[in-house]
């Protein structure tokens, strides 16, 4: 499958031990089951995640992704299946033995205790001397930027504030994996895109290896080398962010990420076209994998449709690629870019977006237009189920 | 704030002086000179002094105190454990029957759970005296220590014990260093509670008690029986104040709780 500028592990460029077989997995999850009653919230699932990952566990609500977040904590009991950390059955272990820590999506500060009292909590259980747990109290709050805060207690705190140190709690034993569920679904949306790039930079510092719990992708693109997409219990795909929103495997991960037209067809004779879609025949980049007459669909990201007022000229680039005529709807104005819900003669709803850029920003198009849109055959995904 | 209208103004007032009056007469009339009980003949703190010689008096509210003492402290340990097994143990086998059995004595008539103990002593022959009306009063007390401690753990955020485990305290511990500070001023509420209850009660008590082991409440009846003294007000109206102290502190104590234990800034 061929794919469109594919940039894998944007992130960080040489970072992707899990193409790397010589490599032992941290963490390896094999045939993982948790059922409630008869309902499997996590169904049959395994999965490896290596040293110095930051990995992000992504689904919908009640998808099973924390409670897999809990299996690994102890705090659920698995049906069956094994984890292994470097190699050893965590499932025997009860939570206060096990070598991770979690932050919790309340945070679940101990209110009796002061911010200094809660970061020192785990280094007390330990049995360390007090002055070595100071000074790695003391550390610690340096790290997160609350130096001064030690003696409050977390209700004199700003909702920011509590977030770094429950961040802080579950840092300073430096756990083998630090579970993050939802870390910051409380904080408002400015201060969760700067918490994502600080928890990031200290990520990287620290060389520790992250699971984060997740419902929203961008959050998950943001900070994470790889994701999960995780549906009722099962791992839908595992990527890289680039080769999850570029290569989806399935229409429903490609329908879960982000925004996507989708168009149900057959494999045409040629192999690289599909027919009887809504939209006629598409061309598309490769050979599809999969027996002429097979039914396939073709999935278009919002931003690879072009507009423009006239159809492809016959000698441009695109005039062999697939071009549509369309009324437009209604456009929705989101600043940095317009989503443009159109419609075709035969009222196949599809949707474009276009960022406002340069002198003929786009809002020259209104209401009831007609416009033409076109695709390069490079932009259609073919997926196969 | 609204106004209070005449009629909102009369019905508070009315309400108040329905609840309230008798104990104020009471009080009023313990500081009466007279040896009249409804004839007002000055004021004066002659029978509190007249209290202080009265030897019988004082052992009864010796032993009385002593009663409660022990009861509301093993009710406090009791009802705590009780509560904890209700909320925390999930749905165990019988839990519903537990639960019952542990709220049953809340709306039990006293006469029945006194005559009910009563029969048990005698059956098993028990010599009735200071145990017996203190395990009367545990039994009496433990629900509703249950009650208040439950609803104390039933908006517990979970996930702090779940944090103190992850940090590496056994369950032990997490109980110790997490929990039980949390729901501390529950349990002290509740002490307090069981302590005012097992003080002025009467019925339980004159079931279960034997020889020696006549408490202030059962002394009192049996001195009004024959005829009210002024010097039984001064009595009633220390045990007012004693009751009245502790149940004051029980409800301040409930309000720390609540404040303390709310997850922070939620």
């Amino acid at each position: 499958m061929q794919t469109v500028g594919s940039k894998q592990g944007v992130a960080r460029r040489d970072f992707a031990p899990w193409t790397d077989h010589t490599l032992a997995p941290l963490l390896r999850i094999e045939g993982l089951t948790k059922r409630f009653g008869a309902y499997p919230a996590v169904d049959n699932l395994s999965l490896a995640i290596y040293p110095g990952e930051f990995f992000a566990l992504l689904g919908p609500s009640g998808c099973g992704k924390t409670t897999l977040l809990r299996l690994i904590a102890g705090f659920e009991r698995a049906s069956a299946g094994r984890i292994l950390l470097d190699g050893v059955d965590l499932l025997p272990v009860p939570p206060h033995r096990r070598p991770v820590n979690m932050m919790f999506q309340s945070y679940a500060l101990f209110p009796h205790l002061t911010v200094a009292g809660n970061v020192a909590f785990g280094l007390k259980q330990e049995g360390l001397p007090k002055a070595q747990i100071a000074k790695r109290v003391g550390e610690m709050l340096a790290l997160v930027h609350l130096e001064n805060f030690g003696s409050r207690k977390p209700h004199e705190l700003s909702g920011g504030q509590r977030q770094r140190v429950a961040l802080a709690r579950s840092l300073v034993k430096r756990p083998r994996i630090l579970l993050l569920d939802e870390p910051m679904a409380a904080l408002d949306k400015k201060l969760r895109g700067e918490t994502q790039f600080e928890l990031m930079e200290l990520q990287r510092r620290l060389g520790l290896t992250f699971i984060i719990v997740t419902h929203d992708q961008s959050e998950a693109m943001t900070v994470a080398d790889r994701i999960a997409v995780m549906d009722r219990g099962h791992l839908m795909q595992v990527a890289p962010p680039a080769e999850i929103y570029e290569q989806p495997n399935s229409r429903w991960v490609a329908d879960f990420i982000g925004s996507v037209n989708l168009f149900e067809g057959r494999v045409g004779l040629d192999g690289s076209s599909v027919e009887g879609t809504a939209l006629g025949r598409l061309r598309v980049g490769a050979k599809i994998a999969a027996e002429p007459g097979a039914p396939v669909w073709v999935a278009v990201r919002p931003e690879q449709l072009r507009m423009g007022p006239n159809p492809a000229e016959p000698d441009a680039q695109w005039a062999l690629e697939n071009d549509v005529a369309a009324t437009l709807a209604d456009v929705a104005y989101l600043g940095d870019l317009s989503i443009y819900r159109l419609r075709t003669a035969a009222g196949v709803p599809l949707q474009a977006s276009r960022a406002n850029v340069g002198p003929f920003a786009p809002r020259t198009i209104a209401s009831n237009d007609k416009v033409w849109l076109n695709f390069p055959r490079a932009a259609a995904i073919v997926l196969t189920q | 704030m609204r106004k209070l209208s005449a009629f909102n103004l009369a019905t508070l007032v009315l309400g108040i002086a329905f609840l309230y009056l008798p104990i104020v007469i009471l009080i009023v009339y313990s500081f009466n000179a007279s040896r009249l009980v409804v004839v007002w003949g000055g004021w004066s703190m002659h029978w509190y002094a007249e209290l202080a010689g009265d030897a019988p008096l004082l052992g009864a509210a010796f032993i009385s105190l002593r009663v409660a003492l022990v009861s509301a402290t093993a009710a406090t340990v009791l009802g705590t454990l009780a509560a904890v097994a209700l909320v925390r143990f999930g749905r165990f086998r019988g839990r519903l029957l537990f639960a019952a059995m542990i709220y049953a004595p809340l709306v039990m008539p006293e006469v029945i759970t006194g005559l009910s103990m009563l029969l048990l002593f005698v059956a098993i022959s028990v010599d009735r005296g200071f145990w017996t009306v203190v395990i009367a009063h545990t039994t009496m007390a433990l629900c509703f220590v249950a009650v208040i401690v439950q609803a104390r753990l039933v908006d517990f955020d979970m996930s702090l014990e779940e944090a103190a485990m992850d940090l590496g305290a056994s369950p032990g511990r997490t109980f110790m260093a997490v929990t039980l500070p949390l729901i501390l001023p529950a349990i002290a509420a509740s002490w307090m509670l069981a302590f005012a209850l097992s003080l002025d009660d009467l019925v339980i008590a004159s079931f279960t008690t034997g020889p020696g082991a006549t408490t202030l409440p059962i002394r009192i009846y049996s001195e009004v029986r024959l005829g009210v003294s002024p010097e039984m007000n001064a009595v009633c109206s220390i045990v007012v104040a004693v009751v009245g102290i502790a149940v004051i502190a029980a409800s301040l104590l409930t309000k720390i709780g609540a404040a303390r234990g709310a997850p922070a800034g939620n």
